[in-house]
């Protein structure tokens, strides 16, 4: 095999249960800020932004729905998609914290969605890389998708940074505010090294150093000050089920339907 | 109207005819051929056809109207046994819609898309060339946003003759 180099060992086969805890981390994030985004629906503060935010849930949501399924075949126990997204519990969902804030005013929507966007394209790009072919898939699909919203949340922080005061201090606080859930995002834990070590997920330093570069260089370009570094917090994070008291309240309100009519189609 | 089932194994080519005839729900100009979302058509020796179609966007809310009415379709010319399957690889791209396609979308006042660039992954305040208004041929047109009525739409506005139109966008 004339194209074999040197002593390459193949990565070994991740546990099932790694794949499946990695997919429903990808799924979940998407799910959760899919639906926080979709709260906006009906009052955008003009009908194109109001029309562009029901857009990217959707977009966002549809993510989810592939690697939820995807999630629910690796696992094998008979749970598809929607059993995924509407009979887990607050605890059993692996969302970052980012996600799952409140939308707060537009500066603070925008914010979270720019720093989520710029961590998504850095991600995907990355998982088009991964060994796992479906989830390889699954990002190249959604890079064409994400490269669309990080232009529309990155044009608006331009905007809205070297705006007038009123929205330059809005989107700076909004940065201040939200910066301290930022560590999480690349804070690797078990789970994460087993992943990247079998070449299904990425190196979350490389994608820090990547995410990092990119951020500065809007948010100076926006006229804005980057918020000082914070430590993550200790103990368990929201990707191992310790999520902030928003995420329940939220999940009640996105899983009442579907649990109060257990079973039903249409 | 459901033909009478057949007796001679169907072929390749006779699948294909009848997706021309199977048309996008939301842009009614163009067949699902014609927007390039069936990636293949197979058929086994019991005569099972297996139609694989690949989503525009991942959240479109019309592949589920598609994959059915690709299904309707084949059984109502007389085939019993059909199966339509999704796939993601490769990802679709408006270059695989064919140019005549692109003619009739904007006869349907649609400006058709450009070609897809793969670009840079965060292109902020990009500069575009202008998009042609489909009602009057003018270039004299601004985007107003780049997401529209439907995930594959973006919104601009005519200077020339004061129409709002939707462009197709290029992924």
């Amino acid at each position: 095999m004339s194209g074999v180099k040197g002593s390459v060992t193949p990565p070994a086969a991740p546990s099932p249960n790694v794949l499946f805890e990695t997919l429903l981390r990808f799924g979940d994030d998407r799910l959760v800020l899919g639906h926080r985004v979709s709260q906006w629906c009906g009052h955008g503060p003009i009908l194109e932004e109001d029309i562009a935010l029901a857009n990217i849930a959707l977009d966002l949501v549809g993510q989810a729905t592939m690697l939820l399924h995807l999630a629910g075949d690796v696992e094998g126990a008979g749970r598809d998609e929607d059993a995924l997204a509407y009979f887990r519990d607050e605890i059993q969902f692996r969302n970052c914290l980012l996600v799952e804030q409140p939308n707060g005013d537009f500066g603070i929507t925008i914010v979270r969605q720019f720093l989520f966007d710029v961590y998504s394209v850095v991600q995907c790009d990355a998982l088009t890389h991964s060994t796992h072919p479906e989830l390889a898939a699954i990002a190249a699909k959604s890079l064409k998708e994400v490269k669309y919203h990080v232009r529309h949340s990155g044009d608006w922080l331009l905007k809205l940074g070297d705006g007038t005061t009123e929205s330059h201090d809005r989107v700076q606080r909004a940065l201040n505010s939200l910066w301290r859930f930022t560590p999480e995002l690349f804070a690797a834990d078990d789970i994460d090294r087993a992943a990247f070590a079998a070449g299904i997920g990425p190196d979350l330093a490389a994608l820090h150093t990547q995410w990092s570069s990119i951020v500065r260089d809007v948010v100076e370009r926006a006229t804005l000050t980057m918020p000082p570094d914070v430590p993550i917090r200790a103990g368990r994070t929201a990707r191992q089920g310790a999520h902030s008291e928003h995420l329940g309240h939220m999940l009640a309100e996105m899983q009442i339907v579907a649990r109060s009519h257990p079973g039903a189609q249409w | 109207m459901v033909a009478p089932p057949r007796t001679s194994l169907p072929t390749r080519d006779e699948v294909w005819a009848i997706l021309d005839s199977v048309m996008d729900p939301e842009v009614p100009v163009l067949s699902v051929r014609d927007l390039g979302i069936v990636r293949n058509v197979e058929i086994d020796a019991s005569g099972t056809v297996t139609v694989t179609v690949t989503p525009t966007y991942s959240g479109c809310p019309a592949i589920l109207v598609i994959e059915r009415d690709i299904a309707d379709a084949i059984v109502a010319a007389g085939i019993p046994s059909v199966q339509v399957q999704t796939t993601f690889s490769p990802p679709w791209t408006t270059d695989w819609i064919a140019p005549d396609a692109r003619a009739r979308l904007k006869a349907y006042g649609i400006a058709p898309p450009g070609r897809a660039d793969a670009g840079g992954l965060v292109q902020l305040m990009r500069a575009r060339p202008a998009v042609q208004c489909p009602y009057c041929d003018s270039f004299e047109t601004d985007v107003r946003s780049e997401f529209g009525t439907t995930a594959c739409k973006s919104l601009h506005w005519c200077r020339s003759c004061r129409q709002p139109f939707e462009e197709f966008k290029a992924i």
